[in-house]
């Protein structure tokens, strides 16, 4: 009697939990586009602020700047808020037109007192991202004279040096280039904080989409900008919905519920290419995979070690295997898509060669090291097989797994053997990653410039010179053979094995169409999206 | 708690109600304090640069050291904690480095989802444990018992990592049973109002019932899921309970007296045993409002356990200290409710014997 009446309950209560068949819609609406994504790096909506991957794409769609750059042939700068630029004779001034009967997403118009404002304010609130425009000589105390207006339409950007112009066209399509909407930002100012504690969470741009709606850690949701100047998205609603975890994700996809899924493992794309409801765009992405070998380490500091190691890692293995396509081979430091790329890869993996460099170096027996590996997938997969191939020559490598911010905070510190380490370009230019890998202006360690040469305590005056040589070349094709030079330089002698490029896949619906994945992070862009 | 209260009780100094709201306020500020103590010292040991968290790796040397002065890392730690304290006594709980926001904000927005996941699994965990518990406790050593003992086990051992997976391929991507992950799906995501932050509360309150269903599909899955992992636990402890219960001489007395079983089990035993059922169900819900980080990972569930690991991961300090506070307030709480439980069940210690 207890049993048959605790039974029925207990039978009751799971069905009810489990199988409450609620009829559960599939498919998103025919107007709004959702990706499923990892967002949770998102820390602010400010053009003067964000830095951060997808914070960079969401303003992206987003806002408008100066000038921006042709996403199939990056050496084409165009106008996008600017109709026309010239660089006066001593090449230290650019002055710029601004194009007219163009309206932000509130309806006011766009003058030249808005670019001005945006480029002042990004330098006086001086967040992560203002050393870009710092790079012109403008501080917080001269940016008002640096950067000023001219007339309603017309603006003069003033340098303290004649830089490439093609080096400050460039920093200038970046996110924190973008034009914001003077008036109304200035309406929430306090405090004299220059509106940033509004527009850290609201908007204030030209694009296509505005953003609608933030929720950290939930979802970004943007909507169709009825006064932007260029063709009309035919989405009204793009929703970015935060899912952590790439199986989810894939699910969400196969199922219908999502378009687009931005974050899938290599076992998720080997799945879904079975699947007939789903494509796959793909596009190489500035960021750079490499071991930075820490000169302070006996072994490490090298030469022959240094080359050994480049001999030692399974390229192609890990390519094509273990991240599934997500990366491709690429040896040298500025990645495919930049002015100026090297296009070499000679290192290929060959013990024999490596263990013949090492015995040359003194340490016929190899040695033994650390590696700091931050605890992600596809960082842990690399670092596991580098370890293997390692050993065959004789280096037992120990790896150490932390945070992301754990193990940067040791390889800032420079007390790393071997860092495997993630690096993308700060801007479409050529100069960022010759900065980081090729400029180190001071290896005391208290320097203040701690770039990638600094943290593997690399120190290369003759580099460095060269790099700030390049940074005022006027002619773009110089230019581009400066670069090119350098990198042959690093690739054959350097503390770094750089391995691999990152390639973007996304996983999309196929009745979803339009969806570009572009060179750089703030260029995935989803305005032309048609759903069928 | 109950030898507490039987102390107080024969010192008889202060009115037993009273002394033990006194005591319990003490405890809190004790508790609450002791946590902050610690998380705070914690964070300034884990092996993190905070300054890099809020600026990230490409910062001017100028920047990194204006955020250094605004953190207040230049002063002695135990005079940033007494800031800090200071604060939180002021209700400020301080801005989060990783959202950008208020740390109350934050919490305001993922403690509901996890109260409300939380509370649907230890309702499931409860209604499902604790007659399983009783009834392997009266059929001890048979099949019903074993049954029982297995599938508590098998909750025990499973990873919920995988569970969740599985559960979703099965009742999400084939079946089509349940909602998918997230919350609530997205056509009706904008039309829920916002009052209490528990969705199934909201749109009932709203009566929207479409929304409900559709939160509930969503809901089913992930709660159901952590409501098997409690019940394994609450079953089991169910049935030791029992067994001790069954086995005295107040059962025997009443079976000899000729009452029905069913009033022996339902109505004498599990009634004792009730009483550290209370604390054990009550521990259960505790540790479901800490956050179940994978659960959360997987169902795409803006809760607090994944707030607090992405906030310890970037040693994002307010954020970590902030939902610390919440959740060890939360602990608290529920001794409390506990204890007003053990009150109601138990008459000794209502009579402060």
């Amino acid at each position: 009697m207890l049993t048959g009446k605790s039974l029925v309950a207990v039978a009751a209560f799971g069905a009810l939990a489990l199988g409450t068949a609620v009829p559960v819609a599939a498919a998103t609406p025919k107007n709004t586009l959702v990706e499923a994504w990892t967002i949770d790096d998102m820390i602010s909506l400010d053009p003067a602020e964000v830095y951060e991957l997808s914070a960079s794409e969401v303003l992206g769609n987003t806002y408008q700047r100066l000038v921006a750059y042709d996403l199939k042939d990056v050496s084409k700068i165009y106008g996008q808020i600017a109709q026309s630029w010239k660089v006066s004779a001593d090449g230290k001034t650019i002055s710029f037109t601004i194009r007219p009967g163009l309206k932000f997403a509130s309806g006011d118009p766009i003058t030249a007192a808005d670019a001005v404002f945006s480029l002042q304010r990004a330098v006086k609130l001086d967040k992560s991202p203002a050393f870009i425009l710092d790079q012109f000589g403008l501080t917080k105390a001269n940016v008002d004279k640096m950067v000023v207006q001219t007339g309603p339409m017309s603006l003069d950007f003033h340098m303290d040096k004649a830089y490439a112009p093609s080096f400050v066209l460039y920093c200038l399509t970046s996110t924190v280039g973008m034009v914001v909407d003077k008036k109304l930002v200035m309406s929430h100012a306090k405090d004299g904080d220059l509106g940033y504690n509004w527009l850290k969470t609201h908007y204030a741009g030209s694009g296509p989409f505005e953003i609608r709606q933030w929720q950290p850690n939930q979802d970004v949701v943007l909507e169709r900008n009825p006064n932007y100047s260029g063709k009309k998205p035919a989405m009204k609603m793009v929703i970015y919905r935060h899912v952590p975890e790439p199986s989810t994700q894939r699910l969400l996809l196969q199922k219908g519920d999502v378009d687009v899924a931005r974050n899938l493992g290599a076992d998720d794309i080997k799945t879904l290419k079975s699947d007939a409801n789903v494509k796959f765009e793909k596009g190489t992405k500035g960021t750079i995979y490499y071991l930075g070998l820490n000169q302070k380490n006996k072994y490490l500091s090298n030469p022959k070690v240094d080359e050994a190691l480049k001999y030692l890692v399974p390229y192609k293995s890990i390519a094509d295997t273990i991240m599934g396509g997500l990366v491709k081979v690429h040896q040298t430091f500025e990645p495919d898509g930049m002015l100026g790329t090297l296009d070499k890869n000679p290192y290929d993996l060959n013990v024999a060669k490596a263990k013949e460099l090492l015995k040359e170096a003194g340490y016929p027996d190899g040695f033994k090291v650390t590696m700091d590996v931050r605890n992600t997938q596809d960082i842990t997969g690399m670092a596991t097989a580098i370890q293997q191939t390692m050993a065959e020559a004789g280096i037992k490598v120990e790896l150490i797994p932390g945070s992301g911010k754990q193990t940067l905070t040791k390889y800032r510190a420079r007390n790393h053997d071997i860092y495997i380490g993630v690096w993308g370009p700060d801007y479409q230019d050529p100069n960022s990653n010759a900065q980081g890998f090729a400029s180190n202006p001071d290896n005391a360690d208290n320097s203040q410039n701690k770039t990638l040469a600094w943290r593997n305590a690399w120190a290369i005056p003759d580099l460095t010179k060269e790099t700030d040589a390049a940074l005022v070349q006027p002619d773009p094709a110089k230019r581009a053979t400066m670069y090119e030079d350098l990198q042959q330089k690093v690739l054959d002698k350097s503390p770094y094995v750089i391995m691999f490029q990152q390639v973007e896949v996304m996983g999309i619906r196929k009745n979803v169409d339009g969806v570009i994945v572009g060179p750089s992070f703030d260029n995935n862009l989803v305005s032309g999206v048609v759903k069928h | 708690m109950t030898e507490l209260a039987d102390q107080e009780g024969r010192r008889g100094a202060l009115p037993p109600l009273f002394g033990r709201i006194l005591r319990l306020a003490v405890q809190l500020a004790v508790t609450l304090f002791g946590l902050l103590f610690v998380t705070f010292l914690i964070g300034r040991v884990v092996p993190i640069d905070p300054v890099l968290a809020a600026v990230g790796d490409r910062a001017s040397a100028s920047t990194y050291h204006k955020v250094y002065i605004e953190l207040g890392l230049d002063k002695p730690i135990w005079e940033q904690f007494l800031i800090y304290a200071d604060h939180v006594l002021h209700g400020d709980l301080g801005k989060s480095v990783l959202t950008g926001r208020p740390v109350l904000d934050d919490i305001a927005s993922v403690f509901p989802a996890t109260l409300e996941l939380s509370t649907f699994a230890i309702l499931i965990g409860t209604c499902i444990g604790v007659p399983a518990g009783v009834w392997a406790a009266v059929r001890q050593g048979k099949l019903v018992d074993q049954l029982v003992r297995v599938l508590g086990l098998v909750g025990y051992s499973a990873p919920i990592f995988w569970l969740g997976l599985l559960g979703l391929l099965f009742f999400y991507a084939d079946l089509g049973w349940v909602g998918g992950p997230g919350r609530i799906g997205i056509a009706y995501q904008f039309d829920v109002t916002r009052i209490t932050g528990l969705m199934l509360v909201d749109t009932a309150l709203e009566g929207q019932w479409d929304a409900f269903w559709n939160a509930f599909s969503h809901i089913v899955l992930p709660g159901s899921l952590l409501g098997y992992y409690s019940m394994a636990y609450i079953s089991r402890m169910t049935r030791s309970f029992m067994l001790a219960e069954l086995g005295q001489e107040y059962i025997i007395t009443a079976r000899v007296k000729g009452v029905s079983e069913w009033r022996i089990v339902w109505g004498h035993a599990l009634r004792n045993a009730a009483v550290p059922l209370v604390t054990v169900i009550a521990l259960s819900y505790g540790y479901l409002l800490q956050g179940a980080v994978l659960t959360e990972t997987i169902f795409a569930w803006p809760g607090i356990g994944m707030y607090l690991t992405n906030s310890l991961g970037s040693a994002d300090m307010n954020a970590v200290l902030g939902a610390t506070l919440v959740i060890g307030a939360t602990f608290v709480m529920l001794n409390l409710l506990a204890d007003l439980l053990y009150t109601l069940l138990d008459p000794r210690v209502r009579r402060g014997q």
